[in-house]
Order: C-alpha cells, then sequence, then structure tokens
C-alpha cells in the first residue's frame, strides 16, 4: 500500500491548516457563506439535511489496519459511531462539526488521510479494481497508475476549477469491475495484440445524473509512459470548451456530445501533439518509486484447495453459503479475496459502525497483509485471505454482524442516503432497500433468484447508480409526495446498458411488490443458466412491463 | 428584487446553527435545537418578521440556510407539511436513535 512521503504529508498538512484558517475566518464572520462554500466544499465538507457532513476520500478503496481505526476514533469521538461508505469508495461522516473539522482533519492527516478534493468542480477520487493485485483476470495490477493520477491530480493547478467534477477510474483486468464506462474518464490497461506491449485504452464521455451517457474509447492504445500528457490533453480541450454557463450541461460527456467523440479526439491528438511530452509525464523512477509500494506480499506456497475449508463447509451451510457468494477467486493458489457485505438485511447500505471498523481492521491485520478496500458496490474486501483462514474470519465476522452472505444477489442493494441525509434529494432511498432486502431475505429464495443488482438513487444524480441496475429505482417528488421510478435493464460492466423506464411512478409501499413481479417474470420465463439480466436482454421490456402496468394501473 | 414566495401558514423558521451544523428553530429568545419550542407564526406580519430575523442571522454568521417552512397544527412539536422540511426537523426516518427525534422523544 502506498505510504505518504514527504511532499504528500506537506502538502496535506498545509491544506489542514489553510483549511482551518479558513473556518475561523467563516466562524468569525470574514468569510460569507457564498465566498466559503466552494472552499469547504474541496475539503469535502457539505451541508447536509441535519449537520454538516464530512467525505474522506479512500483513493482507490485502499485503507489498511491503522486508518480504519483512526476512523472508527474520529466516529466515536466527532460523530455518532458509524460511518457510510459511497459508491465512489469515499467514506462519509453524517454529523460533523463544522468548529471540529480542522481536528479531524488533522486525525485524518496522521494516517495519510483527507478530504482533499472529494467535492466540488475537480478531478474527484480515482477509483480502481476492487481486487485490483489480486484478480486472475488481471493483465497489470492498476494501483500504481491511479495513485500516479491521484498525485499528479491533487491540487493540479490547472484543473483545480474545472467547469463540474471528474471523475476518473482505472482498470487491469479483462474484467471491468470499476464501472468505467461511467466515468468522465477511463484507463484501461491493455496488452496491444500486435506488439504484446502493455499501454491504455482511454475512454471518455460517460456518466450518470440527469442526462446518463456511456463512455466511448478516446485512445485505443496509449503507450504507458504518454499517460499524464495525454489526461492533460484530454482535461485541457474539457476545461477550454466545456460549458459553465449551465452546470446540468458542464460535464465533460456533455462536450463530447455536441462536438461528436471525432472531433474531441481530433483536438485531444492535436493538443497531446503540442505537450512537451518529457515535462508532462512521470518521471519514470517516481512511476517505479510508486510502484513499489503495490509489490506482491509475502504469500505463502498452498495447495489450491484448502481441505479444512472443505470439511467446513461441509458442517456449516451458512458458511457454505457464505463461500459460495462472497469469496472470489485470487490469482494465488490457497488464497481467495473476501468480500464483506455492508448489506445486512433490514440494514443501511455501505453503514458500518465504529466497532464494525475496528474488527474488519483487526481481520485486515490478522489474515489479510493489512490491506483492506472498499468497493463502488458499497462492500469491503479483504483482498488476500488463506482459504484455511475462512471458518475463522467468516465467524468473527458474524459475531460483528458483517457475515451476510449476499454479495451480488438481490440483497446486495446499493442505495445513496437519500433524503434520509442528503440535502439534494428528492426522496428516500434507504427505507426502499430496506423493504426490499427484507422483502427477499430468505436465502434459498436469493440463491434461485441469482445475480441481480438492484440499484437506488434518491435523486436525478444518480449516485446510487440506478441507471446501470439491472433493476434501477430513481425516487423523485410528485406531487408532495415520494414517488419512484423503475428501470429495467441496467448493466455496469462490459455488456453496459443503461436501464429503460416501465412506465409511471409508483408510492413508496408499491416498490416492493413491483420488484415481485419483474423477479416472477424472469422465474418463470427464464432458459436454463440464464440470469436475470440474461432473460430481460432476451425477452426485451415487454413482458416486464405488462407485470409492472398491473401495479401501476391499481395504484393510477 | 422579487420578494421570495413566504409558505402557508402557521409556519416555522428552521435553519443549521452555523458552528456545529445541527438544526435550530427560531424562538422570541433566537434560536434552539428543540423543535418543541419552535415560534409558531400564524400571520402575515410575524412570519415576515421571523424571515427578516433568519435573514440578519445568516448575515451575523450565526445560522446557514434559514427556512420558513408551513406545519401542521400538531400537539407537542410542530410538525414541517413537506416532507423533507419534517425529516429535516425529525433526524432520518432510518435512525430513530438519531435527530431530534431521538433527543427530544417526538
Amino acid at each position: 500500500m502506498y505510504l505518504y512521503d514527504e511532499f504528500d504529508e506537506r502538502l496535506v498538512r498545509e491544506r489542514v491548516a489553510q483549511f482551518a484558517s479558513q473556518v475561523e475566518r467563516r466562524l468569525s464572520g470574514a468569510l460569507t457563506e457564498d465566498e466559503f462554500r466552494p472552499l469547504r466544499l474541496k475539503n469535502g465538507l457539505y451541508l447536509q439535511l441535519h449537520s454538516y457532513m464530512l467525505r474522506i476520500a479512500i483513493p482507490y478503496g485502499a485503507l489498511n489496519a491503522r486508518q480504519l481505526r483512526r476512523l472508527a476514533h474520529i466516529a466515536d469521538v466527532h460523530d455518532r459511531g458509524y460511518g457510510h461508505f459511497t459508491t465512489r469508495t469515499n467514506l462519509q461522516f453524517h454529523w460533523a462539526k463544522l468548529k471540529d473539522v480542522p481536528s479531524v482533519l488533522g486525525l485524518l492527516a496522521d494516517v495519510g488521510m483527507h478530504c482533499i478534493q472529494t467535492s466540488g468542480n475537480c478531478i474527484r477520487n480515482v477509483t480502481a479494481d476492487p481486487f485490483a493485485g489480486v484478480a486472475f483476470d488481471e493483465i497489470e495490477d492498476p494501483r500504481p497508475v491511479a495513485e500516479l493520477i491521484r498525485q499528479w491530480s491533487s491540487l493540479h493547478p490547472e484543473f483545480e476549477w474545472l467547469a463540474r467534477k471528474f471523475k476518473i477510474a482505472v482498470s487491469g483486468a479483462a474484467q471491468d469491475r470499476t464501472v468505467m464506462k461511467s466515468h468522465d474518464l477511463g484507463v484501461r490497461i491493455v496488452r496491444d495484440a500486435a506488439s504484446g506491449a502493455i499501454g491504455y485504452r482511454i475512454l471518455v464521455g460517460g456518466g450518470l445524473g440527469r442526462s446518463p451517457m456511456e463512455a466511448q474509447v478516446l485512445r485505443d492504445f496509449l503507450p504507458r509512459e504518454d499517460l499524464l500528457a495525454f489526461l492533460e490533453a484530454a482535461l485541457r480541450v474539457y476545461n477550454l470548451a466545456g460549458r459553465r454557463d449551465n452546470k446540468w450541461k458542464a460535464r465533460i460527456k456533455f462536450l463530447v456530445l455536441d462536438i461528436g467523440v471525432e472531433v474531441f479526439r481530433a483536438r485531444v491528438e492535436e493538443e497531446f501533439a503540442r505537450i512537451d511530452k518529457t515535462k508532462a509525464n512521470a518521471n519514470p523512477a517516481e512511476e517505479a518509486r510508486i510502484a513499489s509500494f503495490f509489490a506482491s506480499p509475502p504469500y505463502e506456497s498452498l495447495p489450491e484447495i484448502s481441505r479444512s475449508l472443505e470439511q467446513a463447509v461441509a458442517r456449516d451451510e451458512e458458511l457454505a453459503r457464505f463461500v459460495g457468494n462472497n469469496l472470489t477467486r485470487h490469482k494465488r493458489k490457497g488464497y481467495a479475496a473476501l468480500t464483506i457485505s455492508l448489506k445486512a438485511i433490514g440494514g443501511i447500505a455501505g453503514d458500518i459502525s465504529s466497532g464494525q471498523m475496528r474488527a474488519v481492521a483487526d481481520l485486515a491485520e490478522l489474515y489479510s497483509f493489512d490491506e483492506a478496500r472498499v468497493t463502488y458496490a458499497q462492500n469491503l474486501v479483504l483482498p488476500h485471505v488463506r482459504l484455511d483462514d475462512v471458518p475463522l474470519i467468516f465467524a468473527r465476522l458474524k459475531e460483528q454482524g458483517l457475515a451476510t452472505a449476499n454479495v451480488g444477489l438481490i440483497t446486495d442493494i446499493i442505495s445513496c442516503p437519500g433524503l434520509d441525509y442528503c440535502a439534494l434529494a428528492t426522496a428516500r432511498s434507504i427505507p426502499i432497500a430496506q423493504a426490499l432486502s427484507q422483502k427477499f431475505a430468505d436465502p434459498a429464495r436469493q440463491k434461485d433468484i441469482g445475480e441481480l443488482s438492484i440499484k437506488i438513487s434518491g435523486c436525478v444524480n444518480a449516485c446510487g447508480h440506478h441507471h446501470v441496475g439491472a433493476i434501477g429505482i430513481l425516487g423523485l417528488e410528485k406531487k408532495g409526495a415520494e414517488s419512484y421510478q423503475i428501470t429495467l435493464g441496467g448493466e455496469a460492466g462490459d455488456d453496459y446498458a443503461l436501464g429503460e423506464l416501465l412506465g409511471p411512478g409508483l408510492p413508496a409501499e408499491k416498490v416492493p411488490e413491483a420488484v415481485e413481479r419483474l423477479v416472477a417474470v424472469y422465474l418463470a420465463r427464464r432458459e436454463a443458466g440464464e440470469n436475470f439480466i440474461e432473460t430481460t436482454r432476451r425477452l426485451g421490456l415487454a413482458p416486464f412491463k405488462t407485470a409492472f402496468k398491473e401495479i401501476a394501473d391499481a395504484v393510477a | 428584487m422579487a420578494a421570495a414566495k413566504r409558505p402557508e401558514l402557521p409556519a416555522i423558521l428552521i435553519a443549521n446553527d452555523l458552528r456545529e451544523g445541527e438544526v435550530v428553530f427560531a424562538t422570541l429568545e433566537g434560536w434552539t435545537r428543540d423543535p418543541r419550542r419552535a415560534l409558531v407564526v400564524q400571520d402575515e406580519r410575524a412570519a415576515e418578521a421571523l424571515q427578516v430575523f433568519g435573514a440578519k442571522e445568516f448575515l451575523r454568521a450565526k445560522v446557514v440556510d434559514p427556512q420558513l417552512v408551513a406545519i401542521e397544527s400538531a400537539e407537542g412539536a410542530p410538525r414541517p407539511r413537506h416532507y423533507r422540511e419534517a425529516l429535516r426537523a425529525l433526524g432520518p426516518s432510518v435512525r430513530p436513535d438519531l435527530g431530534k427525534q431521538a433527543d427530544f422523544q417526538i
């Protein structure tokens, strides 16, 4: 895991001091709210419905035990004993006090963390494959590139005040696990078929929100040494030509849409040609220094199959379910990546108590080379656990209410905080997720239904990724009441697709029934081995719309 | 500048405390954390006075986002009519152990 050097340390400490001074001036009245708002946003501080909310960056989702324990300490001392993991792999504290934020930032700086650029019109927290460095289908570990981009984009003088926020994802595997095509810019590590050289495929112009769009290929193969110069060219074209007159049209996706990807590409290539590569690109020595932090941990030589795990699984049905759903194949024999679901039945997606943070810290330290990861699906991963240790880890997780065996299943629901916390929301999200989780709680039923993603957002900004849910739910206000639109057929990965609307909005209490009807269509019409999304693709929208209409008509 | 549209009456003034961020309610003596003590205004003149108070307190760096919100006449704490403001006044519906609903047993 990357550790701060003296420059990172100084940059973060200086920022803490700077923000402390800004807070002091705001509290004294020397700064107005209009002057202060963009400054606090640049430091991850929002004013939400009940309080301030502090959003902490977790670059490419990587955490160690010390950091988790520090987050637990902050939760206990400065917040309400819990935090919330987001779809951008950040952590939010929902009850922050402005007067305390400088102290909290100091506590974070002690463990190499900060809130810089977790909000505002700048390059946001860079995300990556949660199985980076361990995935069996990996071409190359994306974390060194993600870290390089983190350093390059932190307080970048040219790109600190963009027209709108800018999100970058990095993946190095055959399968995309980053929702790359929903990003302003995607960096995909690829191997050139002809030369065998490793470089990058660059995607541009994806995004969710009010106008969802799928990213398109900007450069099919970029030599690895040119990455930063190319990113600089793409950002510069956007920064100069992107709209600033209308915040709803200011993301890079609108520029790409307006001028077409060919014209955008031509402009980027023209700019790229002008850039002095020796100045813009990373120093190879620095790249090597960064990469050295991501060397493989000292794995043991283990047999591929763990007899002790097999025996434990044969004895314990719950453990068997956990192993079936929450383990991911590891590149090393005898190891697995273990996903800790933060989707307890009837719980709050992504929420984690301080006690649970400490428990995960202990497990990461004892069993996963001091590493944990945050996923965009609001779960955690212990990336390197020995198969032999899984029964023990499972038992510890169970004590903490963290052993829910539902990863990828219908109750592994993504949900933004919605109107229970968020000042931008138009409806609540969490109660909908809770009702669905309870409705489909039965493990046998979940197993029968199989892989199915439900994603819920409490407003058009789509923090809950509803557009790319197999079943997407969007909460809106209709005639002074909460109303929920349902979309079908969204997909976040390589078969990226945006869901299509099934019909008019429903009141909250009708949503579980509607989802049940959609699932019933799937169960009745699926072919052997076909999962939910495959059935929707084969059948199209019509039979699902018919089922949905019965509910919608009953409401109307 | 056109005057902001005023909500229906009766109404209360809700804001967030600048230092703490906590939701506060205007009273005759200043601000309170307790929604049961919120000043309920019944007529236009009183509503305007409350709005002016909120604007001044915002300029004096005491509160942020002051808003006059329509309420339903209810026993105990006044309840905002719109579900958004009702959530703001009470706390997250999914965490009844937090917010005003917990602090003041509403």
